[in-house]
């Protein structure tokens, strides 16, 4: 279990490795703001977008006439629109995510936290509104809201597998959630087409431990879930090991067909990959549409 | 037999389980290795799963026949496996077990134990009654199960004697009237009534015997003729048989060397002629070896017979001649010595000299003629002497009976007081005539001595009239006046003639009553003092007597023997072999008398006879069962690696220890070879890390200065943990005190006295003569005085001005560290040294103080860091780097003191030396 200021040391390396994250903006109302994300359109903005010729209605004001001055059409200085993006986090803090097969590698909740983190700095760095789902941390932007994320993904919960969290959800706005999704997959697929519903996309990342992907046990065994909730017992646990990987990739399999159809993207990650190469694909998967 | 092994069993129906093992095969294949519980998330996606197979997680065949040898062996230890069971087919009847048990068996006495107990225990097997009976010390036959008679063997020991015939007809009176075997444990010594019991025993059935095939040796015999001691040996032979020479037999003198330890003084070995049952062996030795010899000894063949003790024939009297007047020379008849030395000489060992010369030698009798009073520590050692048992045999003469001595008061030296002047009788101004001798009294050792005519007295000195005095005359003359007086001191005597031992004041030392009155004094060694004529009517009372196996016990308990029944009887519980005593005499009496001859027994023919052979009947259950244990532990290894819990970090903590154990002892080893190759200074481990630092700085610091400055070259300072570390390695221990320190325990005391005393140093700081002068009067002080309250320190005191701590190497005046208090307190010289003339310096201790204890704080004063660069500023700019110095200056003065002694003090008096050398 890491506390929230090593949490915090962590996740700034992690995004000091990435120049800042432009996340593509989608259209929205109501939550416009002024942001440094260019809508590609003309709008109210600071970046140039483009000069076009003056059109009936223009005020002389706008005409830009150094532009003007060197041909013999008179030009209008466009600036790109840019607004505020909203980013909504839900990191699964359930029991199950306390897992960790080897010390060295650590649970797969640090993984999840550090992850999710290093997306909100990169985000709130490129001047994005980023919070929780739910209502326990609306989205704002500024430095202290990595200090407020970074403590408030660190509760934990006694739950044994986590459902995502879909209440007071934004409209439009881009979201990411971060679990093993080992729990009931009807409870996600009712959370993702909630969210499609209300117009939000994002991103799933499914964060394993490598044991999970692999199975590597033998001999008689009893499983039992981290809140010893749920048991499962076998004589022969290597011979549950195809079986296991086989609905392990079913699992995923729906889980990506549930993305496609809702617009979302989904990946999964082991905690024993680097968590760069996560990074890097969770900054792409906020960055397309 | 077993599958054409020698191997038995002895509840051969636990080998009935063995059927059981198949079916404890088919169980432990049902059963499956208890599971294993995991926590895992994956657990969701398990669910519903079956297994495919039911049998497929059976537990693996190769720990299956693991537990199935397990179980096996176990099941065969229990049967109780026996390898080499002695199978006798004729047994009948119960078994009785006879034992000589005498002198003879001693030499292979634990083969004879091991196969009694093997017999014992066989009948045990076979379920047999058995009796045992020592012939030596018999009991009366008792038949009962043969374990009683295991746990008894213990006590069953060889006697000094050989069985005796009257036990013997008891013993065949007492015989039951049922059949039983008999098993002769027999020593080969014939006796009367071997015979009898033989045909006795045979009656009730057959009888085997079981005897050495070595003849019993004994040493029969010591003479002293012409300065060569004759150890005459016997072997035991039997009638009509032709005896092979034997060799390899060694006989030892045993006695005290001059240390006073016990040990063999001279070592002969014995050979027997072809045939021959007796053998003499010459033993040369010197006179002085000699009287040192206790006991002869077959060392090839331990046993009562095989030790010879010597009494007092051996020993010539040592005795000590002193006189008092050794000014004139060449005057050799009037030498107070003359006639003692001629009347001694043919018969004792006479030793010339000083009183402390001739003490350590611990003569038999020291005769002092005509010396008065000694000196108060000589006359304490005389004393203790005398009262060890020796004889201080003293004659008047002039200055006896001049000097004032022993008038007033009686010295412990002198039987009598006597009176002033002594008298003179028949001289040119005297009435009476010379005096005559009065016969002797019946209670005087001198009585029955003939009395020459011719002995006259014609001066002597006169004892004070006094309660005592009649009881103390052992000779008078005719007139009543104690010519010879004595008076028992501890074990010794205190004899005084009470005239000169040379002709001047009597005609005594001329006649033949001189050297026979010595005799009777016990001055000369008789030359037969066990005549049996001589033995009548005393009783002697054992001292140390000699059991079967040869070893000397006290025998102070057992009741004396009259004397002519020590010298002839046969021995017996009533009479033992050992030395005897009856007043100042000493007699030895010995297993086989001169005369005795050792014969060896002619079995009958129809009598089974064996050689002592234990056929190693060897129980191989705790083999069978230590094979299961093994097993099982094995197997909880298995049970682990199948279950797939083995591979624990416990148990990877574990395994990892016993890597690293044998290292760290090879690491003290290391230490103590690195710190013995130099000169290594120690300081004591305080368990403040600062402190130790501190400590550790500065003995690197003096090293480094000793390392320039002398040929002394320190390698790097070793810190000393009391408890754990060996500190003999370190000439100077530095020990810095501090309050928490833990107080060290017993054995860390213990090392710390043994290397105060082997010359090592501990140089103690309080470290606060800044704010406090020595003593009790600083916490650190206190301290002090509580870890130093065990060690065995001298008496101490300040370091005096010509102490040789102040000039070992550098001459200094004060001993500054940090801080520059003056009282340094060291051991304290003693009381009476003084100065010599025209020496600067007294001559004290001769060895180094062990302590020395301060508060200046001497290591930080010394202490350098990793650049050699002063860790701690020291007093005011020059001054502070004076005082520095002068710290240097006195460990490197300690550090010589300690390693060269006391050697600048004898320096000094080198000029001393050269001039009485007279250069």
């Amino acid at each position: 279990m890491i506390t929230a200021p090593d949490l915090r040391t962590r996740a700034e390396t992690e995004a000091s490795r990435l120049p800042p994250l432009l996340a593509w903006a989608e259209q929205l109302a109501g939550t416009v703001l002024l942001g440094e994300h260019g809508r590609r359109r003309a709008g109210l903005g600071d970046d140039f977008w483009q000069y076009r010729p003056v059109q009936p209605g223009d005020s002389l004001r706008l005409i830009d006439w150094r532009r003007s001055a060197r041909s013999d059409m008179q030009f209008v200085r466009q600036r790109e629109w840019q607004v505020a993006q909203s980013v909504l986090l839900w990191v699964d803090q359930s029991a199950s995510m306390r897992f960790a097969s080897d010390n060295k590698l650590g649970p797969k909740s640090d993984t999840a936290r550090v992850l999710a983190l290093a997306l909100s700095i990169l985000l709130i760095r490129a001047g994005e509104r980023v919070g929780l789902m739910g209502q326990e941390l609306p989205p704002r932007r500024g430095e202290g809201q990595i200090l407020r994320l970074a403590d408030a993904i660190s509760h934990t919960s006694d739950e044994d597998f986590g459902t995502p969290e879909t209440r007071a959800m934004l409209p439009h706005a881009r979201a990411l959630f971060v679990s093993d999704f080992m729990g009931n997959i009807d409870d996600v697929e009712a959370s993702l087409l909630k969210a499609a519903d209300r117009g939000v996309s994002g991103v799933l990342l499914q964060v394993l431990d490598p044991t999970e992907e692999s199975f590597p046990f033998q001999g008689r065994t009893v499983f039992e879930s981290m809140g010893a909730r749920v048991q499962h017992e076998t004589r022969k646990a290597s011979d549950l090991r195809e079986k296991y990987i086989e609905r392990l990739s079913e699992r995923r399999d729906r889980l990506r067909d549930m993305c496609r159809v809702t617009g979302w993207q989904f990946n999964s990650h082991l905690t024993s990959s680097p968590h760069q190469a996560a990074l890097l694909w969770l900054y792409r998967a906020m960055e397309q549409r | 037999m077993w599958f054409g092994l020698p191997l038995g069993f002895t509840t051969p129906w636990m080998l009935l389980a063995l059927v059981a093992l198949p079916v404890l095969w088919i169980v432990l294949r049902a059963i499956p290795p208890a599971p294993i519980t995991r926590r895992f998330p994956g657990v969701a996606l398990l669910l519903g799963l079956q297994d495919d197979d039911a049998v497929s997680d059976r537990t693996p065949w190769w720990l299956l026949v693991m537990r199935s040898l397990l179980i096996g062996a176990a099941i065969v230890g229990l049967a109780g496996p026996i390898l080499n069971p002695n199978t006798n087919d004729d047994v009948e009847g119960d078994l009785l077990i006879v034992v000589d048990g005498s002198w003879a068996a001693a030499p292979n006495w634990p083969d004879q134990i091991d196969m009694i107990k093997a017999e014992l225990e066989q009948a045990g097997r076979d379920d047999r009654a058995v009796a045992l009976v020592n012939l030596s010390a018999p009991e009366p036959v008792r038949f009962q199960d043969s374990r009683l008679w295991v746990s008894g063997l213990a006590g069953l020991v060889p006697q000094a004697w050989q069985p005796n015939a009257g036990d013997i007809q008891d013993l065949i009176s007492g015989l039951p009237d049922s059949a039983f075997q008999t098993l002769w444990m027999s020593d080969d010594l014939a006796y009367e009534g071997r015979m009898r019991l033989l045909h006795a025993l045979q009656d009730h059935g057959t009888v085997r015997v079981v005897q050495p095939d070595q003849s019993a040796l004994a040493i029969a015999s010591v003479a002293f003729d012409n300065g060569v001691v004759q150890l005459m040996v016997r072997r035991a032979i039997r009638d009509n048989a032709t005896h092979a020479p034997t060799q390899g037999a060694v006989v030892e003198a045993h006695g005290l060397d001059p240390s006073g330890a016990k040990g063999v003084l001279a070592r002969v070995p014995v050979t027997f002629s072809a045939g021959s049952d007796t053998t003499t062996v010459d033993l040369v030795v010197p006179a002085e070896l000699r009287a040192r010899i206790t006991h002869f000894e077959i060392a090839t063949q331990p046993s009562a017979a095989a030790i010879h003790l010597i009494d007092d024939r051996l020993r010539r009297r040592e005795v000590a001649l002193i006189s008092g007047r050794e000014d004139r020379e060449g005057l050799q008849l009037l030498s107070p010595l003359h006639y003692l030395r001629q009347a001694l000489e043919p018969n004792a060992d006479v030793i010339e000299g000083g009183l402390a010369d001739v003490l350590p030698a611990n003569p038999d009798v020291i005769v002092l003629a005509d010396v008065a009073g000694l000196s108060e520590a000589q006359t304490v050692e005389v004393l203790q002497w005398v009262e060890q048992g020796g004889l201080l045999l003293r004659f008047a003469g002039p200055k006896l009976a001049a000097s004032g001595f022993n008038r007033a008061s009686e010295d412990p030296l002198m039987p009598v007081r006597l009176r002033s002047g002594g008298r003179s009788i028949g001289g040119a101004m005297s009435w009476g005539a010379p005096k005559e001798l009065a016969p002797f009294d019946a209670e005087s050792p001198f009585f029955g001595l003939t009395i020459p005519k011719d002995v006259r007295v014609r001066a002597q000195v006169v004892a004070q009239p006094d309660p005592a005095l009649a009881s103390r005359v052992i000779a008078a003359l005719t007139d009543g006046t104690p010519l010879v007086t004595r008076k028992t001191q501890g074990n010794g005597h205190i004899v005084l003639f009470h005239v000169t031992a040379n002709a001047e004041w009597s005609g005594l030392p001329l006649s033949g009553l001189f050297v026979q009155m010595l005799d009777r004094l016990a001055v000369l060694s008789s030359a037969d003092r066990a005549a049996p004529n001589d033995l009548e009517g005393t009783t002697w009372q054992p001292v140390q007597v000699l059991d079967g196996f040869g070893e000397l016990k006290d025998g102070k308990t057992l009741s004396g023997v009259a004397g002519p029944a020590l010298i002839s009887d046969i021995l017996g519980p009533n009479l033992r072999p050992g030395l005897y005593r009856d007043g100042t005499r000493l007699l030895a009496r010995n297993v086989l008398r001169p005369d005795e001859v050792l014969k060896r027994v002619a079995w009958p023919a129809d009598v089974q006879v064996q050689g002592v052979q234990v056929t190693p009947v060897k129980d191989l259950s705790g083999v069978f069962l230590a094979l299961a244990l093994v097993l099982m532990a094995v197997d909880v290894v298995a049970s682990l690696l199948v279950s797939g819990r083995f591979w624990g970090p416990r148990v990877a903590v574990i395994l990892l220890a016993l890597m690293t154990l044998p290292q760290m002892t090879e690491a003290q080893d290391t230490r103590a070879i690195q710190d013995t190759r130099e000169v290594v200074l120690g300081h004591v481990l305080t368990g403040d890390r600062a402190v130790d630092d501190v400590a550790h700085a500065g003995l690197k610091g003096l090293s480094e200065t000793l390392f320039f400055r002398t040929s002394v070259e320190p390698a790097e300072p070793a810190g000393v943990d009391l408890e754990r570390d060996e500190i003999a390695f370190y000439p100077l221990l530095y020990w810095p005190i501090r309050q928490g320190q833990p107080i060290p325990s017993q054995e860390a005391y213990a090392k710390l006295n043994a290397y105060l005393r082997s010359g090592g140093m501990i140089l103690f700081d309080t470290r606060d003569a800044d704010i406090a002068s020595s003593g009790a009067a600083s916490a650190n002080g206190r301290k002090l005085q509580r870890l130093a309250a065990p060690l065995d320190i001298p008496p101490l005191a300040p370091m005096p001005k010509d102490h040789v701590i102040t000039r070992t190497f550098y001459l200094l005046q004060d001993f500054p560290g940090r801080y520059v208090a003056k009282d340094i307190w060291v051991e304290a010289p003693p009381q009476d040294a003084e100065r010599i003339d025209g020496m600067p310096f007294r001559n004290l201790n001769d060895g180094v103080t062990p302590v020395v204890i301060g508060g200046n704080d001497w290591a930080s004063a010394w202490a350098i860091d990793g650049r050699g660069n002063a860790m701690f500023p020291i007093g005011r700019g020059r001054a502070g780097d004076r005082q520095r110095e002068l710290a240097l200056r006195f460990g490197v003065n300690l550090v010589m003191h300690v390693l060269t002694g006391n050697y600048k003090s004898d320096q000094v008096h080198v000029p001393a030396l050269l001039d009485r050398l007279g250069q």
